[in-house]
């Protein structure tokens, strides 16, 4: 694979749209982990015309319900979920700053045209690579809605987090590339 | 008649679920190993490495393999000449799912009711449990960790007996496409033909406990195995970023059915396809 590209966060609209679909990366920095429950508080908590818990303007947030920590580890396993069960959040979600997002498997289009509209990127991590994952994690503490356990929003400090531009934010999809040329039925 | 004490029973399972959480079987991981020797996508084959790194570092740093450490499917079969005591046997073996997931630092991922309060029981409690009678004094327990990533895309289709084979492996084929991507391939499938619609999706589990090496008894079943293997390596779904890694293997299970059905059920599940037996 070629050259990896660094991130650090924060990640802003002028670094999201330079990176193009197919690119790996390794991201460093603080990341925000967030996924079905806290959309759903989140975008509930909107509606009514509240403040969210973080400032979510040019962050990335990681689509994650880590098992707990061991003992003298900063967090357990904690490989990606798959993003699409958070699509009908999203465009509210990006709507709010957002500028990266981590996850696993195809989004909707709704999505995907929010992100061209927002210069969103959107990031594949390895689904189900959740040990060697938790390895650039270097701390995780709970932000917001603890009642959620392993659902609650949390920021996670993470260094050379690997991953994969996997739907640009000019719309450019690597789940479609990529399966194209094997396709063989 | 013998006799089996609930705290044994408890034990085993507690003990199970940490071993299915951290120990990808050696099957699986032999075929992800012969997976990212022939995938041909460079990308397919980076993926592939990643996942294989993960199955190591998880089984030497006990460490659960995917943080989805899922719903705890239980296969029971229980000796007729068996006598448990001290409690029933669902407690008994609820109870070791709660410890196990617990002692075990493993998430819990179970909400009591699915629908209006999705509220967690915070244990991993309950788990599905299949109860089956048989011959004999003893007590076998397997254990099936359920990811939903995996679980979300599984789906049955209610065929006619015309669609025959070639509707079998439509139907197949359809329910692959549409998971695609999405459930942390390369995947196993489990097919379940036959019974009713409650029974084909049953088969459908049990299929996913079967080494992957070892082919359907019946000649026709395991013919058609290899056949919907083959179809599924060709979708270009690969691992999880194109490829031709897109599964493992595909387990056929199947059963009587009525003169007017033909039900296939696909149980999909992601490359940590985890299981752990006892026998006591």
């Amino acid at each position: 694979m070629a050259e990896k590209i660094r991130i650090t966060t924060p990640l802003t609209e002028e670094d999201s749209r330079k990176l193009k679909v197919g690119q790996s990366v390794l991201i460093s920095g603080v990341i925000y982990s967030a996924r079905d429950a806290a959309h759903k508080v989140m975008t509930e908590a909107l509606a009514r015309g509240e403040k969210l818990p973080i400032d979510w303007h040019d962050q990335i947030v990681y689509y994650l319900g880590p098992t707990p920590a061991k003992p003298g580890d900063p967090i357990g396993s904690c490989g990606p979920t798959t993003a699409g069960r958070m699509d009908a959040y999203t465009p509210t979600m990006l709507d709010q700053g957002i500028k990266g997002m981590i996850g696993k498997g195809s989004r909707e289009p709704e999505v995907i045209e929010s992100m061209k509209k927002n210069g969103v990127t959107y990031f594949a991590a390895v689904g189900g690579a959740a040990a060697f994952i938790a390895k650039s994690v270097k701390k995780y503490e709970v932000i917001a809605y603890p009642e959620l356990g392993p659902e609650a929003l949390a920021a996670l400090t993470v260094e050379d987090f690997p991953a994969i531009v996997v739907i640009d934010s000019e719309g450019n999809n690597f789940y479609e590339i990529g399966q194209k040329p094997y396709r063989k039925l | 008649m013998r006799t089996i004490q609930v705290e044994q029973i408890t034990e085993a399972v507690a003990q199970m679920c940490k071993e299915a959480a951290y120990y990808l079987p050696e099957d699986v991981y032999q075929a992800l190993k012969k997976g990212r020797e022939t995938e041909e996508s460079p990308v397919g084959r980076d993926v592939l490495d990643q996942i294989i790194k993960n199955a190591e570092i998880a089984k030497a740093e006990d460490r659960p393999i995917c943080q989805d450490t899922g719903m705890t499917i239980v296969f029971v079969e229980v000796g007729q000449d068996l006598h448990i005591e001290g409690g029933s046997l669902n407690d008994a073996i609820n109870a070791g799912i709660a410890k196990g997931y617990t002692e075990g630092y493993l998430r819990k991922s179970v909400v009591a009711e699915p629908l209006f309060d999705r509220k967690n029981t915070q244990n991993n409690t309950p788990g599905i449990i299949y109860t089956e009678m048989v011959p004999g004094d003893k007590l076998k327990i397997e254990i099936e960790p359920k990811g939903f990533g995996s679980e979300n895309k599984s789906d049955i289709k209610m065929l006619v007996p015309a669609d025959g084979v070639e509707g079998v492996k439509k139907a197949v084929l359809d329910i692959i496409l549409h998971a695609s991507c999405n459930p942390c391939p390369p995947m196993v499938v489990g097919v379940g033909i036959g019974g009713t619609m409650d029974k084909a999706a049953y088969y459908s589990k049990r299929a996913l406990l079967r080494p992957l090496t070892q082919r359907n008894a019946h000649p026709d079943y395991a013919k058609l195995e290899e056949d919907l293997l083959e179809m599924i390596n060709k979708t270009g779904i690969g691992p999880q970023l194109g490829g031709t890694t897109s599964a493992l293997a595909v387990n056929v299970e199947w059963g009587p059915t009525h003169i007017a059905g033909l039900p296939v059920a696909v149980t999909i599940c992601c490359h940590a396809t985890r299981h752990s037996k006892r026998e006591l």
